[in-house]
């Protein structure tokens, strides 16, 4: 099974600035609306800060939610891509992501998933471009394990020379 | 030409009869005026009667933004509210950022205006074009801390994006430094906005917005933006980002200008671990921004969960609270500064004239102007758990002492009589910012004329002696000086009018980098020498709505203090300002500016900055 790139954000990193949600409904329509963005800022007082993008489930609750078929996993990136044809507007998939990371134009009245600017005429995603803490990164499933262990032998290994002194 | 940037839309609400107005405004009028204080200094002068009381409904709620909100230009989401000030009498003005400019320009809103008074607390909610006045009581709001209201609102409308902006108990209770509190840690603070909203029975204004927001020019805009986005993580605000503006603790001390008991000095003796690194390294939990900005120069600082009294609070540090709520206290309490904070913010008070009141009423208590039976606890310098109890009492006017300085030192020195007047350290009524200027004769008589009382932010004259501009101990050159304090103060003019922060102003290389993002944001060809003209032109108009409510020259000195006390310790023992000094700069700065030797605009000048409808109406007025 091929491995695909996600958005991941490291809260520790966010400072919540929401410069992301900006650029991302910027670069896809030429004009500025939160709403429109295909990454979203959530902000819980006073300290916790994170923006969340599509997760390119392996199986899809948005994709299984559609009742008019209109989402398809991409063999090739893993993206969700939306058939703005059949999509009827319908929230079933916006109610199915477990991350709240399906929106809907408030203009169109289709929904809109993270394609990693790759529709557009961008090289890399752009919320990752122009994020100044370098907090959102592309990553693989392998990739985010691999760190997190990593971090957590760390962890149990300063304890361990804590402990032995 | 259609310009873009503005939605070009005004709004009048008139609380008395509930009436909303929607009208427009001119291009003319944007681009004249800018955007955020140049409305706000436009509409008082045109529509604030004379005499009127700050307190009273005929003042005016100026809500005002500029052409960046909504975009990803860094710290474009800011907005002003401007009223003549219960604090000063003055022109009243206050500038905040979060979340608020933004949402309020998707809701397609760019100047709303208050006038009168509600017959019960509202608030309002501006949802896109929709626009309804509501009643607190049916969401029990009245009453409520800021941060509560902002919960119960976000509650009500089921949007956690919702953006609020609104008083505490200080506010409802017409306490005269009042504030207001948007997105937990962003106040309009200062000259008493939200005494002004309480005083029109006004809760808050909610925001939400959702249409999409256009520029002129998309693609230059995609490039000039991002390389501005860039620029806002150099060099130019690594302190704000690394240690935020705790860092200026240590530099500022090191020059003896950080203000502490009261002014009496300007060197701190309590400087142990009174650092911003150590605060970052021990203390701060996390850092946040403003919405649309990538400097983050909010760092939250918190009280370990075994503290006894304030566990787990979680306060917004700056180099101003930490002052005026710290060292000016004569204490270095970390825990007390941070629980502090989160008292004004929650209650509604600007936690420079708090800090710097409670200041006040320390050297009162220690010169037996404020007796212990009065406070019932030990008010002295160096006792932060009795300025966490004194900020409680004011914002909530719950006891004798805090009732009376809940309206800032000035009031409170009147009423307690005697010698109390000579240690209310304001100018026009407003309490000092951050800077002990007991050595620095430039910024001495920046602050002093700034138009809203003490104020940084207006006159930012401080760099001058700070990286040595001038001699700050002397007062040669006069008209050098003068021009130099002007330039400062004109530039932040045009900054507060954009709005941009002045954490970003190092970012901008010169006046063409601003007229170049104007121009892709409006499509207006904006030039340098309109630009500096319209700020000079708000500045002046600013000016002449004090005259006209009483101010004179007299009104642009500091305190007694700077002149006749000299610090004990550090670069300025031994130093005070010199009046005829000070005299001959502040005479140096009305020439620059082309106002007579009382500080008055000569016609010449206002015909220059095309200000002739101000010409013949500067007499008659008072505060």
């Amino acid at each position: 099974m091929p491995r695909h790139e996600f958005i991941v954000v490291d809260p520790d990193k966010c400072i919540g600035c929401e410069l992301c949600e900006t650029v991302c409904s910027f670069v896809h329509d030429g004009e500025f609306n939160p709403l429109h963005s295909r990454i979203k800022r959530v902000r819980i007082e006073p300290i916790i800060n994170i923006s969340l993008s599509c997760q390119k489930c392996e199986d899809p609750d948005c994709v299984n939610a559609c009742p008019q078929k209109a989402l398809e996993k991409s063999e090739k990136n893993g993206s969700i891509l939306v058939d703005e044809d059949k999509c009827t507007g319908c929230a079933f998939c916006i109610r199915a992501c477990p991350f709240g990371a399906v929106s809907m134009s408030t203009e169109t009245g289709k929904v809109l998933i993270c394609d990693l600017c790759e529709s557009i005429e961008y090289e890399e995603p752009q919320c990752i471009e122009f994020c100044s803490r370098e907090a959102i990164s592309l990553k693989t499933v392998d990739q985010v394990g691999d760190e997190k262990r990593i971090d957590a032998v760390k962890r149990l290994l300063t304890e361990m020379l804590a402990e032995s002194k | 030409m259609t310009l873009e940037g503005y939605t070009q839309e005004r709004v009048n609400i008139h609380l008395d009869t509930g009436k909303i107005e929607r009208g427009s405004i001119s291009e003319e009028f944007c681009i004249n005026w800018i955007g955020g204080y140049g409305f706000g200094a436009k509409v008082l002068w045109d529509e604030l009667k004379p005499g009127t009381d700050p307190l009273s409904p005929d003042n005016i709620l100026v809500w005002a933004i500029g052409p960046y909100p909504g975009t990803f230009l860094p710290t474009s989401s800011k907005y002003g509210l401007f009223a003549k000030s219960p604090l000063t009498g003055l022109f009243g003005m206050a500038i905040s950022s979060g979340s608020i400019a933004q949402q309020a320009r998707r809701a397609g809103h760019n100047l709303i205006v208050f006038y009168g008074k509600a017959e019960e607390p509202v608030y309002i909610m501006f949802d896109d074009g929709d626009i309804q006045i509501l009643p607190c009581k049916e969401i029990d709001l009245w009453g409520k801390g800021a941060w509560t209201s902002d919960e119960i609102l976000k509650e009500h409308f089921h949007d956690s994006r919702l953006s609020v902006a609104g008083i505490g108990p200080a506010g409802e209770k017409l306490s005269k430094i009042a504030c207001v509190t948007n997105d937990r840690n962003r106040q309009a603070g200062r000259t008493g906005m939200g005494c002004v909203m309480g005083s029109k029975n006004l809760k808050a204004i909610c925001f939400r917005g959702t249409k999409s927001i256009k520029v002129a020019d998309p693609k230059k805009f995609y490039e000039l933006g991002k390389d501005f986005v860039k620029r806002s993580i150099g060099t130019a605000t690594s302190k704000y980002r690394e240690y935020g503006t705790p860092s200026g603790l240590v530099s500022y001390n090191d020059m003896g200008m950080l203000g502490n008991y009261n002014f009496r000095e300007g060197y701190f003796d309590k400087m142990d671990k009174f650092s911003g690194q150590w605060l970052d390294e021990n203390l701060v939990v996390k850092k946040v921004a403003c919405s649309q900005c990538p400097v983050a120069c909010d760092h939250l600082a918190r009280v370990p969960k075994d503290h006894p009294l304030w566990a787990g609070a979680v306060g917004s540090m700056d180099i101003e609270n930490i002052y005026s709520l710290g060292s000016n206290c004569g204490h270095n309490d970390w825990y007390a500064i941070i629980k502090a904070i989160t008292l004004c913010d929650d209650l509604g008070m600007d936690t420079i004239s708090a800090g710097t009141t409670v200041a006040f009423g320390m050297e009162c208590f220690e010169k037996g102007i404020i007796k212990k039976e009065d406070v019932g606890y030990d008010l002295s310098f160096g006792n932060g758990e009795a300025v966490v109890k004194m900020i409680e009492e004011m914002g909530n006017r719950s006891s004798k002492i805090g009732d009376i300085l809940s309206d800032g030192s000035r009031v409170a020195a009147q009423k307690l009589g005697g010698d109390a007047m000579k240690y209310s350290m304001q100018v026009k009524g407003l309490e000092f910012p951050m800077f002990d200027i007991h050595g620095m004769s430039s910024f001495a008589v920046g602050v002093s004329v700034s138009i809203r009382g003490a104020c940084h932010l207006r006159n930012a004259a401080y760099g001058l002696d700070a990286k040595g501009k001038f001699d700050r101990f002397t007062y040669d050159k006069p008209l050098e000086r003068g021009k130099a304090i002007k330039a400062v103060e004109d530039e932040y003019a045009v900054i507060d009018s954009l709005i941009i922060c002045k954490f970003t102003r190092g970012i901008y290389a010169d006046k063409q980098d601003h007229c170049d993002i104007y121009k892709t944001v409006t499509g207006y060809d904006m030039t340098p020498e309109k630009l500096m003209l319209d700020g000079e032109a708000i500045l002046n108009l600013s000016k002449c709505f004090n005259i006209r409510a009483g101010a004179t020259k007299a009104d642009d000195y500091p305190p007694e203090r700077f002149f006749t006390e000299a610090p004990t310790r550090g670069p300025a023992k031994g130093v005070t300002l010199k009046k005829a000094g000070y005299t001959k700069v502040l005479e140096g700065y009305y020439e620059a500016r082309g106002w007579d030797k009382e500080g008055v605009p000569t016609d010449e000048t206002l015909k220059r900055l095309g200000l002739d409808f101000v010409i013949g109406k500067l007499k008659g007025g008072k505060k």
